[in-house]
């Protein structure tokens, strides 16, 4: 899997562009994901990728437009060394998996990656180095375990929190 | 050991005695808010998980990214949350205003918990409310359910003592807070702001303070609430919590706010925050006010003192979209708006108008914008190559005025 490697402070309007999220539908999502800060992107993703960025990835506004895109552009992972804390929950809640590693500067654009999504653990194979993720806690991960949210309060719910 | 105001209401809202940040509970909610923009998504997950809301007078839904729809997608969008809207049965249903500035003028109390899914909705714990954006899935959650799971934060102190010297105002404070900590210094973390200046500061002006919390990645942004919150509440009542003089803060910030001069945060970031100074001059081509950051009476008021009677710059327009109906109303009685379209002003409909970039004052490759809003991230007024200055409704006003930026000082 190819990592798209991307800097600090990447916002909600870098990823999804205000003026092209009034949309639910996902696949035009997908086609729109950085369609300015990096054209390419969208055209050249292949279905299991990865993005690996600096701190405070998605910061800015709301909108799930942001994870919902970087998901159906063909993402199956983002890596960073820090989460802003909208987009660390929407994530869950779509079932977009995110590693928080402290060792995200290390993978460069490009490298071959390999994702452990159940122990965390991240092989850059370009460079022969393994990274390991924090582990998410535990509550958060019985809602991605359930697949997201809404699966979640369907079947659980909050009565047995 | 103490509690602070964020822990408390979390505690409160979750039926146990105390909580300590890291703990996660599940709280019951106030009110839900979903606005144009986030609104279907929420719907949609809503529908999955169940088909009644759990309450129709505290599910609120606000037109104001996009309204009146400026194209066929926005009309499509407001058709789907309309209907919802019918639906459910919903009572709380607003074209006339910023989300935010609704809640504050018709719902909030202190010691309530909301959940909207805007990212500034951190603005209503202005009024000793804990209050937070999420995202679309999280709010179809909380409208099924009427609660919400949350990781209850580690708090950051803001202690803000003394006077702003003149010409200088809350968005130039919590510019220079926010150019000190950081576009992540207060990631995941409750924002208390306290403090002589706050307990003087008008409600107006800590709406804006706690605006701009999550523009430091800060979960919520919150003000103790006292005599001036409850006059402001007109009669709605809630329950007032105070922080314990030891309760834990995970780092405090003491601000001499007399030290601040007026502030800019320039593109493409809002912590890239300098002096007015450092751009004085550089020509503009659109001013804009309004927004939840600085849209209110007290802003329009101060931009109408420096514009009344004069002209702003050809080069210029200077957009004016107020918060909300009853700030449009209040506006005109004073006579502001008049005093605004006689200097060049366009005023356009109570909403979020031009900082979301999709309508009402879009800018194209090579424009610069100085706005009182709180983002000014590429491409978020238009296209990718304009810039978008932030700053204060004073500095907004006197630039546009000027045709270029100027330092506000020398015109109030």
């Amino acid at each position: 899997m190819r990592a798209w490697k991307f800097g600090d402070d990447i916002n909600t309007d870098v990823i999804t562009p205000g003026r092209y999220t009034v949309t639910t539908d996902r696949k035009r999502l997908g086609e729109i994901a950085f369609i300015e800060y990096r054209p390419e992107f969208a055209k050249e993703v292949k279905e299991g990728d990865v993005i690996v960025a600096g701190n405070n990835f998605g910061c800015g506004s709301s909108r799930e437009h942001s994870p919902v895109a970087i998901k159906a552009a063909g993402i199956s992972a983002v890596i960073a060394k820090s989460f802003a804390r909208i987009f660390f929950r929407n994530s869950i809640n779509i079932g977009l998996p995110l590693f928080v590693s402290e060792g995200a500067d290390k993978i460069d654009d490009g490298d071959e990656v390999e994702i452990n999504i159940k122990s965390g653990e991240i092989r850059d194979i370009t460079k022969g180095i393994v990274l390991k993720a924090k582990p998410l806690p535990e509550f958060m991960q019985r809602i991605v375990e359930k697949g997201g949210l809404v699966n979640f309060l369907r079947s659980d719910g909050y009565d047995n929190v | 050991m103490g509690s602070t105001i964020t822990e408390k209401i979390l505690a409160n809202a979750s039926h146990k005695k105390a909580v300590s940040p890291g703990d996660f509970v599940v709280a019951d909610v106030s009110y839900v808010m979903a606005h144009d923009s986030t609104g279907p998504l929420a719907i949609e997950s809503f529908y999955k998980i169940t088909d009644k809301v759990f309450n129709k007078d505290r599910v609120i839904i606000v037109f104001d990214h996009f309204f009146p729809a400026p194209t066929v997608a926005g009309a499509t969008m407001h058709q789907k949350s309309r209907k919802f809207v019918m639906d459910q049965k919903l009572s709380g249903f607003y074209t006339n205003g910023v989300c935010h500035q609704l809640l504050v003028e018709k719902y909030i109390s202190p010691g309530d918990v909301l959940v909207g899914a805007d990212s500034h909705t951190c603005t209503e714990g202005a009024l000793g409310a804990f209050t937070t954006g999420l995202g679309s899935t999280d709010i179809g959650g909380a409208m099924a359910t009427g609660k919400c799971w949350f990781k209850v934060p580690e708090s950051l102190k803001f202690n803000l003592t003394g006077s702003t010297k003149k010409g200088v105002y809350a968005k130039d404070v919590i510019l220079s807070i926010v150019g000190d900590v950081g576009a992540a210094g207060a990631l995941y973390k409750a924002c208390e702001f306290t403090g002589d200046y706050v307990k003087n500061a008008s409600v107006s002006s800590r709406l804006t303070l706690c605006n701009m919390a999550i523009e430091m990645g800060g979960k919520n942004g919150i003000v103790e609430a006292d005599q001036k919150t409850l006059d402001f509440l007109e009669g709605r009542t809630g329950k007032i919590f105070k922080s314990d003089k030891d309760a834990v803060y995970e780092d405090q910030y003491e601000i001499e706010v007399a030290n601040i001069e007026p502030q800019v945060a320039l593109p493409p970031v809002v912590d890239n925050v300098e002096t007015v100074s450092a751009v004085e001059g550089r020509p503009i081509d659109q001013a804009f006010l309004g927004t939840c950051t600085n849209g209110r009476l007290e802003d329009i008021e101060v931009a109408t003192r420096i514009l009344k009677g004069k002209k702003i710059a050809r080069n210029v327009r200077f957009i004016v979209s107020p918060a909300s109906e009853d700030i449009y109303f209040a506006a005109f009685e004073k006579g502001y708006l008049q005093d605004l379209v006689k200097a060049g002003a366009t005023i356009c409909n109570p909403s979020c108008g031009a900082c979301v970039g999709r309508h009402e004052g879009v800018l194209c490759e090579g424009e610069t914008c100085i706005s009182s809003q709180n983002r000014n991230f590429t491409g978020r007024m238009g296209d990718p190559k304009a810039e978008i200055i932030l700053a204060s409704p004073a500095t907004v006003a006197a630039s546009a005025l000027a045709g270029k930026i100027v330092d506000p000082r020398d015109y109030v």
